[in-house]
């Protein structure tokens, strides 16, 4: 049977995490921003079963259930707010939204 | 197992890797999708078939088709690919890669002395998941039912196209 030491599994959950840190930071075209927080979350709910798993209790899956529900309803807003941006400045830099207007 | 589990974790985080560097969004997208693929392989490994299942069906499925239809109606072209290369030069990503890089480290090294019991793959099955997310867990549920209807209300809101007749002060007459 698999016996993978529960640190490679947190390892990979970070490094996962840090790929999509690095998205977060450097692209500035929205949808690659969405994308990256969609690798984030994944990275959160990978390190949530892996420890679950690792005790062998449902606490972890129960997590990743909720993690999916709150990914869910993020990309419906966050999209919605892409489809805003793109008809109001006809571009998805971000840059572009830099002014608050009431 | 433990093979396909190493494997799949070098297939999730090249293919993490190709989708914060594509220029194309699809491209970037198809290379989610593989990455989706290769976690909900490792849950399965790990003995989270519940998990790999909603990983495949809600994550890869669902959401990524979300992404496509954004992407379809916002009808993206060449000229935004040159925007995006041009963007991706060096200089921009270096600084904050070497940063990132540099807190990754100390995680590995913070981890990599743990300690821990070493993952022998019991299965969780579906039952066990549900038995807790009804139980201990269900004022979780009813918070999520609450979030996913806010989710639902703001996306109808944001997402609908504002009418220039609509739009603005109407008069007091």
């Amino acid at each position: 049977m698999a016996a993978v030491p529960v640190e490679h599994g947190l390892i990979l959950a970070g490094i996962l995490f840090s790929l999509g840190l690095v998205g977060v930071l450097v692209r500035r075209n929205v949808i690659f921003l969405l994308m990256s927080v969609e690798i984030m979350l994944n990275a959160a709910a990978l390190a949530f079963v892996v420890a679950g798993t690792a005790r062998a209790q449902a606490d972890g899956q129960v997590m990743f259930v909720f993690i999916l529900t709150m990914a869910a309803a993020e990309v419906a807003v966050g999209l919605a707010l892409v489809l805003q941006l793109y008809h109001r400045f006809g571009t998805l830099d971000v840059d572009a939204a830099d002014k608050m207007r009431g | 197992m433990t093979v396909v589990f190493y494997l799949s974790a070098v297939v999730a985080i090249l293919s993490t890797l190709l989708v914060i560097t594509s220029v194309n969004a699809v491209h970037a997208l198809l290379y989610l999708i593989v990455s989706l693929f290769s976690v909900a392989l490792i849950f399965f490994v790990l003995g989270a078939i519940f998990a790999a299942a909603l990983e495949i069906i809600i994550y890869a499925g669902a959401i990524m088709v979300l992404f496509i239809f954004v992407i379809m109606m916002l009808n993206l072209g060449v000229r935004t690919r040159e925007q995006e290369r041009q963007w991706l030069n060096p200089r921009m990503w270096l600084g904050p890669a070497i940063l990132v890089l540099v807190l990754l480290g100390e995680l590995v090294y913070v981890l990599a002395f743990a300690g821990g019991p070493a993952i022998v793959a019991v299965e969780v099955t579906p039952k066990q998941v549900g038995l807790a997310l009804f139980g201990p867990y269900v004022l979780g549920v009813e918070l999520a039912s609450m979030l996913l209807l806010a989710g639902l209300v703001g996306a109808w809101h944001l997402g609908r196209r504002e009418q220039p007749s609509v739009s603005g002060r109407k008069e007091v007459q």
